[in-house]
């Protein structure tokens, strides 16, 4: 039991803290624009896809580097010359545009990569077993995911509370107008920030990319958990994004490796079903065959009994 | 210093600035005067590039009209909104950083002069804004916009809600504006503040200048006050 609870949790921290570098950028942007940007995850594909085929060329390091400096750009090129100008037509406008961003990459992913998976594979001398505990291994890439998360969390939390740019962001996130005021260029500002927003959803693709696997569905797959990550949260609300980011990353792995059903409890007090009872099939599905559901489950709960999420903040 | 002539504005489709024409001398302190939605708070904006402006705005010699906000502050222009709209989850100290327009570059006013002027600030400094009183967040709205050294200020309401001690405060903190050489555009409903300091005052009805003259030819015009001051 305790070689389980210990991986599930190691198991848990990659995937939320992976989810955490998605959400933290789609919380932020949602702050300033006040829009949920559908294409976030998509900044998280292009990432994968671009550090796969330039690991091929200038190897897997390099490319943790350049990838995301270069789906940050585009990011950047985005709220610049696309949702500024949508902005004036109000958020549906602004929605519907990133929808159709969302499906425009996709699209060009498939245009020039195809419909398949790509051969993205954890680099060679990333490649062996970190530790070894009661016959189950835990690979040295996931300790290195573990790494590059908690460093980036570490970085982002230190720049937006200590730095001077932190502190315009958060002033510009709700009072834009009188930032810009004091003679700071808000502008600038949010295009940079949207920036930094889709090279943190690459960085996550360059390094997910090799272990949840490279295919055009990835935005798709990871984008609709990040999603029930920011809402259950608390929309704008960062510590609710990442607090909702490991608690959705532990309760996936746990439960897909709790291979219990309700027919067990049952069994415990010596109670069990045969195939001919009444919704058999109910009581014996397990619970790693329902684990998908549960983070959907998790946001429509939230959404009935707190609709503003974990620690967001009612609109006035 | 500043020079507004013919400027209109609109929100949607109602016209609020119907060709405001008036002009700020050099360390001159001015009062925009007028009941509430004559459009005063709009010339105010207006002149900062918030509300997008139409007609000719020349500061320092050089024409603003059409600038974005931060362009405008960056030229030398100062505002200090109504509401006392400090930055609530920063504390005091940081929305006085954040006056500034480059990190460390303080001008005529530095932190240690704010605090000299006020000193529940220096005690209050590491506090979040948002817990200061109506008077405090008053006093660090004007000196947020002070360091950013700004050569002309605008002030908008800066008495509305405070109690008449904190208003004598606040009358104080303009004066010791002034006579650093910093001219002020005071935009008041009230006239208190406004006659005493004041070496011209403009009374703005329905979106136009209806008046203009000096704190004592305005107090002795009863005719004026009534039709477009008192309420």
């Amino acid at each position: 039991m305790f070689e389980l609870i210990l991986f599930s949790i190691l198991n848990g921290l990659v995937y939320g803290l992976l989810l955490f570098m998605l959400s933290s950028g789609l919380t932020l942007i949602f702050s300033m624009m006040g829009v949920l940007n559908f294409a976030h995850a998509s900044f998280y594909m292009l990432g994968a896809y671009f550090a796969f085929t330039m690991s091929g060329y200038i190897g897997f390091f390099p490319a943790l580097i350049i990838a995301p400096i270069i789906a940050g750009l585009l990011g950047a090129l985005v709220e610049r010359y696309g949702l500024r100008h949508v902005h004036r037509y109000g958020h549906v406008a602004e929605l519907i545009f990133t929808f159709g961003l969302a499906f425009l990459i996709e699209e060009v992913v498939q245009f020039f990569w195809g419909k398949q998976l790509q051969d993205y594979r954890v680099p060679e001398v990333l490649d062996f077993t970190f530790f070894e505990m009661f016959g189950n291994a835990f690979p040295a890439y996931k300790a290195f995911m573990l790494l590059v998360s908690i460093a980036i969390f570490v970085l982002l939390f230190a720049v937006l509370t200590r730095s001077r740019v932190g502190m315009i962001i958060q002033a510009a996130i709700t009072h834009p107008n009188i930032v810009a005021m004091l003679g700071h260029n808000v502008p600038f500002i949010f295009m940079a920030t949207f920036g930094v927003g889709s090279a943190l959803a690459a960085i996550a693709g360059v390094i997910a990319g090799p272990v949840l696997g490279t295919g055009p569905a990835m935005a798709f797959e990871l984008g609709t958990i990040v999603f029930v990550v920011v809402v259950f949260g608390g929309l704008g609300s960062l510590s609710g994004a990442f607090v909702a980011s490991i608690m959705i990353g532990l309760i996936q792995t746990v439960a897909v490796a709790l291979d219990v059903s309700v027919s067990d409890f049952f069994g415990l007090f010596g109670m069990s079903f045969s195939p001919d009872d009444f919704l058999v099939d109910v009581w014996t599905i397990t619970l790693p065959q329902i684990a998908p559901i549960i983070p959907y489950l998790m946001l429509v709960l939230m959404l009935i009994f707190r609709p503003q999420g974990l620690m967001g903040k009612r609109e006035s | 210093m500043l020079e507004v002539r013919d400027l209109h504005a609109y929100y949607g489709k109602s016209h609020i600035l119907q060709g405001v024409n008036f002009e700020i001398g050099d360390g001159e302190i001015v009062s925009l005067l007028g009941r509430n939605g004559v459009g005063r708070s709009t010339t105010a904006k207006a002149i900062m590039g918030d509300v997008p402006p139409n007609g000719s705005i020349v500061f320092k010699g050089e024409e603003i009209a059409g600038l974005k906000p931060h362009q405008i502050a960056q030229r030398g222009l100062g505002y200090v909104p109504e509401n006392r709209d400090i930055f609530p989850a920063l504390t005091a100290r940081q929305n006085l950083l954040l006056g500034q327009k480059k990190a460390g570059k303080s001008g005529r006013w530095s932190m240690e002069d704010m605090f000299d002027l006020f000193p529940n600030l220096r005690e209050r400094a590491d506090v979040p804004g948002g817990v200061l009183s109506g008077g405090e967040q008053q006093m660090l709205t004007m000196c947020r916009t002070l360091m950013g050294d700004p050569d002309l200020v605008i002030v908008d309401e800066p008495t509305e809600g405070l109690a008449p001690r904190v208003v004598t405060q606040v009358g104080t903190l303009l004066e010791a504006i002034a006579a650093r050489g910093i001219s002020i555009l005071l935009v008041e409903q009230k006239l208190a503040i406004a006659l005493s300091i004041s070496h011209r005052v403009y009374v703005m009805g329905h979106g136009r200048i209806v008046y203009e003259g000096t704190p004592d030819e305005l107090r002795a015009n009863e005719q004026i006050r009534r039709e477009w001051l008192e309420v």
